[in-house]
């Protein structure tokens, strides 16, 4: 089956060039088939990779499919990697994709056919370049893909294009990624100029030998590249933006697939990370901040999809956090269990809104849990699972993350855990608000409002089963020895060449016991306190919040700390640019050289006085001049 | 004929000026136009053809030598190489497309107007091909004197001024290089104009130093760089859009073209003293047209600013002589020419149907016009250079050598990647983009022609940019003989 | 005869010239003025002429040394009786027109 690895990107690309060159002539059962079975039969074939994967003893293979750019020193092979870490990846992606795929033939149902299949495409598209970046075998293999997604996201952000709002979003998610791409191809520089190659397994191989600085250069210039894909500070303030896109769009996208591509990046290249430890204190912090920061926004935003929005950076702040405290395979496992029970989240979140006319405002919902039984249900146990209460999926990889932070640093474990509180209190408020109390929202809204059809809600609830049991693949060693599975199937990846058991967490199992208990209370306490508070009062005063909570609701004001401290001055000084220099100083050199001449000409012309007298005279004047230059010439 | 490779050179002279003096008789209505369409083709054809011809060795010095003026030491030498090829193949591809696109226009005096255009072709070609001093000169001006007429008879208000002005910019700059080159011709041993006595000619330190500011000069007006850039947005502004795509898709590249194949050969000194100072200028300039770009309301003048900061990255890579950048600069050359004809066909199709073209004052175009966005679009990402689009490969290798050069130019330079994305997409939304107003309300969709020819440079596009080793490999042997010379002298 | 003879001469006729062309306003005297430098030139032509043969014949019986400079004075002859039939022409087109000659009317040509 590796043989046919390619396969599984270039399904998906067919369906966007089917559904894309389509887009007139078919009708929406076609557009719905292709795009939904090219990412179906992907799958497919993903899972019977997986499963040779499975075996152990099983080798990285790279396949290569065609030179891309060879000339020089320069050589890039398109070519893919297939290791247990990509094919989880795979997994993830089309399983997730293709669910989101049945949902959206629902969801984006109003739609007419040809914007319709424009959606399939995009999202095919998306998962083709998803794909790529995953599988591909160097850093710039996986650039294209990076780029890709980037692209996707941009267009799908955009997708009601005649909303100027909406477009601001695109650009602005494009923008920002762009500038972390910038990082990620300085650092690809670097590599060539270094290893003289970019490919994975070269660049991991002659690795050791470089020295700290460079390493330190080249994974801190990866690590931009990836808070400006995965969202971290300073390059977050996009994500919440993007929420602009229709709703399974944030859910494939913008929590589950593309913001986890830096956690992915920084976990397929652990090697060089390992091998630079500022980088993975930088990492550690700035993910750790984005977890509060992001967290603490979310407390107060009234938006059902704004406040998923914040959780999901928040949640991409703990896999980083993961990743610099060297806990890549805890990272990826709350990639997965991330992916699962924030789309799941997104999902419902979108049925919701799908119901409510596209009301998204919390304080004009409640009570909606009698109303749509699928949708809370599901909902519930995906809030149980971000809030990380066992035995649900988040408690098991936020655990595992958090307990290898601990081992490296008590701090980190605090604020984590300080962050895990707020995470279950934000989240249980929005659920309690939504499905919780009484209906708030408008007549009309309340006489339509019913459980959605079943290409949607058969997707919410395949997607809570791997909510609710996504996370028994990695149960710790304290609770039942031999148990995590995934660290077993990914550590021939990720423990690297030492054989050291990837779970760094050197603690006694007494302390394991003793903290997950203490946190899981606290949790469940957080919980029903949000819960108590946020069902029975209707909270649709609108009274001035002051102090902190202002800070709050507006998002500690960064977008416009970064249009006054960014945008505002470069518009500035471009302007000044066009107006002032170009226009006058550079221009007006040149024009003025052209006015110079014309000046001389002018003044020059009145020689010509046209008397014939005063031509003969300068004549003889001039000969005479002449003559008596030649005389006293001394050369 | 055909079969000897020998005569592709001359037949790619000949065949275009024979189409141009015929052109200038048909008279008669849409006769010239077509003919001239037909007469680029078979350029076009035989220029696919000699890449057939081409043998073993890409470093073919095939050449085709006619006395000219033997009492001064020149004569009429042509040779298509690597890089020649390359340069002669953008031009082949852009006319076609080029003559195309405005024979759906009309225009008076076409025999005139088509004429002009296909001289301009023999110029261009001209200057691509030929390897005496002297012949180079010729055609240089050549390429130079049909469109200035284009630029000043067909065109804008201030057309006239748009031309005088590039006229008067670009010719100082060759009387320079006039200069530099007699100069040049009394320091030969044999006294011959000849590229090879050239290459051999004995220059002390001093001579190499204002030698090579005086061809800089010539060629960083040409392309331009900046400073020395304001004739071009005027001209693009003023110019009519067939006679624009010409001058950037096609003219600029000749500055380019002779950095690489006369001013670093010629002067190795002289480029080592003075490469940190041109590649600064480069950076500066493309960062400096990338800001302008962005606040641009003008559609053309906005595309005429990134076009700036697209040639300043080039320049900046072929001073660093790094092989792969200059493979990477050769590859831009061509998709650039492409690109951008692109998105000139584009911004005339906007410009035709409505008149305007205040970018602020457009909007909604996707709504109305869909097959135009979305081709735009895929133009569009392919200016910023989006991997698996052509520019890409170009744009990535010039960045590498350049990273290779000096790490800090990469990343200031790399500045310019950030600002293009932000004023592609800016005119994207609100060209495009957003509801319709009162002026955009009736835009009809582009006709099947310039649909046709838009969908035939998206291919190239895409073909270019995920399979781009046929023209890597094209160019790689010549562009690196000629950097060893630089670098070994 | 020694050469400074001639060279008075022809000095003495190119001041006149100089003189003439300076101070005299009828265009017709102007104009034979010029010619008075023309040929005050030619003397000069041929008396080094004379010169340079009769130095080289001392050493080389058979040299032809100075028979440029005559030729150059039948250069110089054929251009000045070309220039008369224009200048004349001129002339008589400008009587016919302001009747008069005088060149202080001839300030029409000027910027």
């Amino acid at each position: 089956m590796i043989r046919f690895i390619y396969l599984v990107p270039l399904l998906p690309l067919l369906g966007f060039l089917l559904n894309g060159l389509g887009r007139k002539a078919f009708s929406r059962k076609a557009v719905s088939v292709i795009g939904v079975g090219t990412v179906l039969l992907a799958f497919g074939i993903s899972l019977s990779l997986f499963f040779e994967t499975l075996p152990e003893g099983f080798l990285p293979q790279t396949v290569k499919l065609a030179d891309f750019i060879d000339t020089g020193r320069v050589k890039i092979p398109f070519s893919l990697l297939v290791d247990r870490l990509s094919v989880l990846f795979l997994l993830i992606i089309t399983s997730v994709g293709s669910l989101i795929h049945l949902y959206s033939t629902a969801y984006m149902q109003e739609e007419a056919t040809s914007d319709y299949a424009r959606y399939f495409s995009y999202l095919n598209l998306f998962v083709f370049s998803m794909l790529v970046l995953v599988l591909g075998a160097g850093f710039v293999t996986m650039f294209i893909g990076w780029e890709g997604v980037g692209l996707c996201s941009y267009l799908l952000i955009g997708f009601w294009f005649r909303n100027p709002a909406y477009n601001d979003a695109a650009k602005k998610a494009f923008v920002m990624n762009r500038i972390g791409d910038l990082g990620f191809l300085l650092a690809v520089f670097w590599m060539l100029a270094r290893f003289g190659t970019a490919e994975f397994s070269g660049v991991f191989e002659q690795a050791p030998e470089a020295t700290a600085a460079v390493l330190t250069g080249i994974t801190l210039l990866l690590f931009v590249g990836a808070t400006g894909k995965s969202a971290q500070i300073p390059l977050f303030t996009w994500l919440p933006d993007a929420m602009a896109g229709p709703t399974p769009v944030s859910a494939l996208i913008h929590a589950a697939t593309m913001v986890t591509a830096g956690i992915y990046m920084i976990a397929r290249s652990h090697v060089l990370f390992n091998l630079a430890p500022i980088t993975q204190t930088v990492i550690a912090v700035t993910g750790l901040a984005t977890a509060l920061l992001a967290a603490s926004i979310a407390l107060r935003q009234h938006d059902i999809k704004k406040v998923l929005a914040y959780s999901t950076v928040s949640q991409l702040g703990y896999m980083f956090l993961g990743l610099g405290v060297g806990a890549y395979t805890g990272a990826v496992f709350h990639v997965m269990t991330h992916a699962f029970f924030k789309a799941l989240l997104f999902l419902g979140a979108g049925s919701v809104i799908h119901a409510m006319h596209h009301e998204q405002d919390i304080r004009r919902m409640g009570g909606l849990a009698a109303r749509m039984p699928v949708t809370h249900l599901t909902f519930l146990l995906a809030c149980l699972a971000i809030s990380g209460l066992p035995p649900f999926s988040g408690f098991f990889s936020k655990d595992e993350i958090l307990m290898a932070a601990l081992a490296k640093h008590p701090a980190y474990y605090l604020f984590g855990l300080a962050g895990a509180l707020m995470t279950a209190f934000y989240m249980f408020r929005l659920y309690a608000m939504t499905f919780r109390g009484a209906f708030r929202g408008s007549a009309e809204q309340a006489a339509h409002v019913h459980e959605s059809p079943m290409a949607m809600t058969l997707p919410l609830m395949v997607l809570a089963v791997f909510s609710v049991a996504g996370g028994w693949l990695g149960i710790p060693e304290v609770i039942w020895p031999g148990a995590h599975r995934l660290a077993a199937y990914l550590a021939p990846v990720l423990a690297g060449d030492d054989g050291e058991a990837l779970n760094v967490a050197h603690l006694s199992h007494a302390t394991e016991w003793a903290l997950m208990g203490g946190s899981t209370l606290a949790i469940l306490a957080v919980v029903a306190f949000a819960w108590r508070r946020f069902s029975q009062s209707p909270s649709t005063e609108e009274k001035p919040s002051t102090g902190l909570a202002a800070l709050l609701d507006n998002k500690w004001l960064l977008d416009e700390c970064y249009a006054w401290l960014v945008v505002r001055p470069l518009q500035a000084i471009s302007r000044y640019l066009s107006d002032i220099l170009e226009r006058n100083i550079i221009d007006g050199l040149v024009n003025g050289i052209g006015r110079g001449v014309q000046y001389i000409s002018r003044q020059l012309r009145l020689l010509q006085s046209g008397q014939v007298g005063s031509y003969l005279f300068i004549m003889v004047f001039c000969m005479v001049l002449f003559f008596i230059v030649q005389m006293f010439w001394k050369p | 004929m055909l079969t000897a490779f020998d005569n592709f050179p001359a037949l790619l002279i000949w065949l275009p000026l024979l189409g141009a003096l015929l052109a200038f008789f048909l008279r008669r209505e849409g006769v010239a136009g077509r003919w001239a369409l037909l007469s680029s083709l078979i350029t076009f054809g035989v220029t696919v053809a000699s890449l057939f011809f081409q043998g073993a060795q890409h470093y073919a010095l095939t050449q085709v030598s006619y006395v000219w003026l033997p009492d001064i030491g020149s004569s009429f030498t042509l040779s298509l190489d690597g890089i020649s090829w390359i340069l002669c193949l953008l031009n082949a591809v852009s006319f076609p497309l080029i003559l195309a696109f405005s024979l759906g226009s009309p225009r008076d005096r076409p025999h005139v107007f088509y004429g002009l255009m296909l001289l301009a072709q023999t110029g261009l070609n001209g200057v691509f091909l030929c390897i005496d001093a002297l012949g180079f000169y010729f055609f240089w001006e050549l390429a130079l004197i049909p469109v200035y007429f284009l630029a000043s008879l067909w065109g804008g208000e201030r057309r006239v001024q748009a031309a005088f002005k590039f006229f008067l910019y670009t010719f100082a700059g060759s009387v320079l290089m006039l200069a530099g080159i007699l100069w040049i011709q009394m320091r030969t041993a044999d006294q011959s104009f000849s590229l090879a006595s050239f290459y051999r000619a004995n220059l002390d330190p001093a001579e190499q130093a204002w030698l090579f500011w005086a061809f800089f000069l010539a060629f960083a007006i040409k392309m331009p760089i900046f400073p020395f850039h304001t004739w071009q947005p005027d001209a693009y502004e003023q110019s009519d859009s067939p006679v624009t795509m010409v001058l950037s898709g096609v003219m600029v590249k000749m500055g380019v073209f002779a950095l690489m194949r006369w001013l670093l050969p010629l002067f190795p000194d002289a480029f080592k003293r003075f490469d940190e100072w041109v590649i600064l200028l480069c950076i500066v300039g493309m960062v400096y047209a990338s800001c302008i770009a962005m606040v641009q309301d003008d559609l053309k003048r906005m595309v005429a600013y990134s076009s700036i900061a697209h040639i300043g990255l080039m320049a900046a890579a072929v001073f660093t002589v790094q092989a792969e950048a200059w493979h990477g600069v050769l590859v831009q050359m061509f998709n650039h020419g492409i690109n951008i004809i692109g998105l000139w066909m584009v911004v005339a199709r906007i410009e035709a149907q409505l008149g305007v073209r205040k970018i602020s004052a457009l909007g909604g175009l996707a709504q109305k016009a869909p097959s135009l966005a979305i081709l735009l679009t895929v133009i569009a990402l392919a200016n910023i250079a989006l991997p698996l689009t052509n520019a890409f490969v170009g744009e990535f290798l010039m960045f590498n050598g350049l990273y290779r050069h000096n790490p800090w130019y990469a990343g200031a330079a790399g500045l310019s990647i950030i600002l293009s994305a932000v004023y592609m997409l800016n005119m994207i939304r609100n060209v495009f983009l957003g509801g319709t107003n009162t002026m955009t309300e009736n835009f009809a969709d582009i006709s099947l022609r310039h649909r046709i020819l838009l969908s035939l440079i998206v291919l190239t596009i895409l073909f270019c940019g995920v399979h781009p080793e046929p023209m890597l490999s094209l160019v790689e042997q010549t562009s690196d003989l000629i950097l060893k010379r630089v670098l070994t002298r | 005869m020694p050469i400074n003879y001639y060279l008075f001469l022809s000095l003495a006729l190119f001041s006149i010239g100089v003189a003439g062309v300076l101070a005299r306003r009828n265009a017709l005297i102007v104009f034979m003025c010029i010619e008075l430098m023309l040929n005050a030139v030619n003397l000069l032509l041929v008396a080094f002429s004379r010169m340079h043969h009769t130095a080289a014949v001392l050493l080389d019986p058979t040299s032809k040394a100075g028979a440029e400079a005559q030729i150059l004075v039948f250069f110089i002859m054929v251009v000045a009786a070309a220039e008369v039939t224009v200048g004349l022409a001129i002339i008589v087109m400008l009587y016919r027109n302001i009747r008069s000659v005088d060149i202080n009317f001839l300030n029409r040509l000027k910027y």
